[in-house]
């Protein structure tokens, strides 16, 4: 056993067992953070909160909701709406952080791409990054199935269907997931644990591997500079803190993190108390009903772009491009083979890249949101090939930028 | 030599017992998933077909699917292609397409127009015409017929006749 002295504070008799002073400086006081960074870089701990808001929310509307297809649409719009205490103020909180989670995630990861911060040493920032992407959207349809209205239904239905492959007809793998011939018990049982328990366990342990992958190759910088995080740190320990070129996390760089919060939070809650309306798609306050399609299918905004992708083709063609569409973006620091990290208005033709593939995926989450029909049709086609061509195009106009 | 030699084996061994005893849960888990047995004898319904009338669709329930039942008219008779007429289920000298209702693209309900005596899928675009074969893609089929028996004026949903199995052998429906 190790050698214990007597305690001369709490503080110190919690280090001694628990070295929390190594932990804080590994964590906060001496985790190095560049500069010249701006308020893009807080979408990360804006991230953190809101998905601490998901949570907290959850919590409470977990205590009065029905896994039950009998009783699952009266638990969420009587009892939690109508007869809980400021159970309205939960699922409120709940619908809206869902919807702009994923508005702050594209913006954490458009950040990304524009400074290249997925490069060379960072690239498990980046995969990581995409997993708890595609984390986060299981955990977001398997939420939308919990209140058991039309759309939650159609969308189970809609969604499983495309395990089936197509062509392959793998309706005994449709079944399987289901659990029953169409949305059922079964489904909505299993979905629930799927939402409250397996995959934010899931997120937990992938932010805690997000986090890690930053540890080595450090955050990026708004000027892609190499900072020799070492020698910037040694000149701030000395006491020359103008000079270096880093601070420290806490509670240097966070008392700006917390302003960028703060002021996301106003925002936020401007949402949550007079706007929450967006959230809660209309057609879903109809109890679910196997027998009667809702006269048009589309998923929440933020599922929107890669709906559109599957929806001009044919089945097979579709489903592979849609396929296509959810993975290309975890392969982007193999496919961009340019060394530069760089923000993108210094680069090559990567400048217009990144901006047609921003105003590509806009126009294809408009059209997603319109009925197939006509010059949205025609549109909607053009952007889901421009999509595609987009990424074939990557590698081959990285590989002729100069370096810088 | 001798210790680690049987420390292989010993590692060997735990491991051969961990990797059977890591299949058998997997299957456990996949076993678990299946639909329950409640679930899949709830499987059959039987639909009186001297009830519905010329050119009205007809939604019934089965396995929680809807089922369109639609009689078709003299005239829709008459202007068959073969590929139409195939996807035909008589019963008691009268014609009636007999389908499963959702979309054999990904699975939505299309809505019946008997005035242009068709089917629109409002999800994706797809149309099928009023035997239920499909007129507009993406829906890669026709409807889908579900396994059926004919008793005299009585269709049994569920239980596989000579003419359904006629019909998947065939290849008309899968």
């Amino acid at each position: 056993m190790a050698n214990f002295t007597k305690a001369t504070s709490i503080k110190d008799w919690l280090n001694q067992r628990l070295a929390i002073e190594k932990v804080e400086k590994v964590m906060m006081s001496e985790y190095w953070i560049p500069k010249n960074i701006n308020f893009l870089w807080a979408m990360g701990m804006v991230l953190v909160m809101t998905f601490v808001l998901l949570l907290v929310s959850g919590i409470f509307l977990l205590m009065y909701y029905q896994p039950n297809v009998a009783t699952a649409f009266d638990s969420v719009n009587y009892t939690i709406m109508r007869e809980v205490d400021f159970g309205w103020l939960w699922r409120h909180v709940h619908g809206v952080a869902a919807s702009v989670v994923f508005l702050i995630i594209y913006i954490h990861m458009f950040t990304g791409i524009y400074y290249g911060s997925y490069k060379k040493g960072r690239e498990m920032i980046w995969i990581s990054g995409m997993l708890l992407f595609v984390t986060f959207s299981a955990e977001a349809f398997s939420g939308y199935m919990l209140p058991w209205g039309q759309m939650s239904y159609w969308a189970g239905m809609v969604i499983t269907n495309l395990f089936s492959g197509g062509s392959l007809h793998a309706d005994f793998l449709v079944e399987w997931i289901r659990g029953d011939y169409v949305p059922a018990q079964a489904f909505l049982t299993r979905f629930f644990m799927l939402h409250v328990l397996l995959l934010p366990l899931a997120i937990m342990g992938l932010i805690g591997l997000h986090f890690a992958a930053l540890r080595i190759p450090h955050v990026n910088n708004q000027d892609g500079d190499e900072i020799d995080f070492d020698v910037e740190s040694k000149k701030y320990l000395a006491g020359d803190k103008a000079g270096s070129k880093v601070i420290r996390f806490a509670n240097d760089f966070m008392s700006k993190d917390m302003m960028v919060v703060g002021v996301y939070l106003v925002f936020f809650f401007y949402l949550v108390f007079y706007n929450y309306g967006f959230a809660m798609d209309p057609v879903n306050f109809d109890p679910a009903d196997g027998l009667k399609t809702p006269a048009h299918i589309y998923p929440e905004w933020y599922f929107l772009w890669s709906y559109e992708i599957l929806r001009p083709f044919s089945v097979d063609v579709g489903l592979i491009a849609f396929g296509f569409a959810q993975v290309i973006f975890i392969g982007l620091p193999f496919l961009d083979r340019s060394p530069n990290t760089v923000p993108a208005s210094r680069r090559g033709l990567f400048k217009y890249w990144f901006w047609a593939m921003l105003v590509d995926m806009i126009v294809l989450t408009a059209m997603g949101k319109l009925p197939p029909e006509g010059i949205f049709s025609t549109i909607g086609f053009v952007a889901a090939i421009a999509f595609i061509l987009l990424w074939i195009a990557l590698p081959i106009i990285t590989k002729f930028e100069k370096k810088i | 030599m001798k210790d680690s030699s049987r420390r292989g084996f010993m590692g060997k061994a735990f491991g051969g017992f961990a990797a059977v005893g890591a299949v058998a849960s997997l299957y456990a888990m996949k076993k678990s998933w299946d639909p329950l047995p409640s679930v899949k004898a709830a499987g059959f319904t039987t639909l009186d077909m001297s009830a519905y009338k010329e050119n009205e669709l007809v939604v019934e329930k089965w396995r929680g699917k809807p089922i369109f039942v639609l009689k078709k008219t003299a005239k829709m008779v008459s202007s068959q292609t073969p590929v139409q007429a195939e996807r035909d289920v008589m019963i008691d000298g009268s014609h009636y397409m007999i389908a499963i209702g959702l979309c054999t693209h990904l699975g939505c309900i299309p809505a019946y127009k008997p005035s242009t005596e068709d089917f629109l899928c409002a999800c994706h675009g797809g149309q099928f015409d009023f035997s239920g074969a499909v007129t507009k893609v993406p829906p890669p089929r026709g409807l889908d017929i579900p396994p059926f028996k004919i008793d005299g004026n009585k269709l049994v949903l569920g239980e596989v006749g000579p003419e359904y199995q006629a019909m998947k052998d065939t290849g008309i429906t899968l």
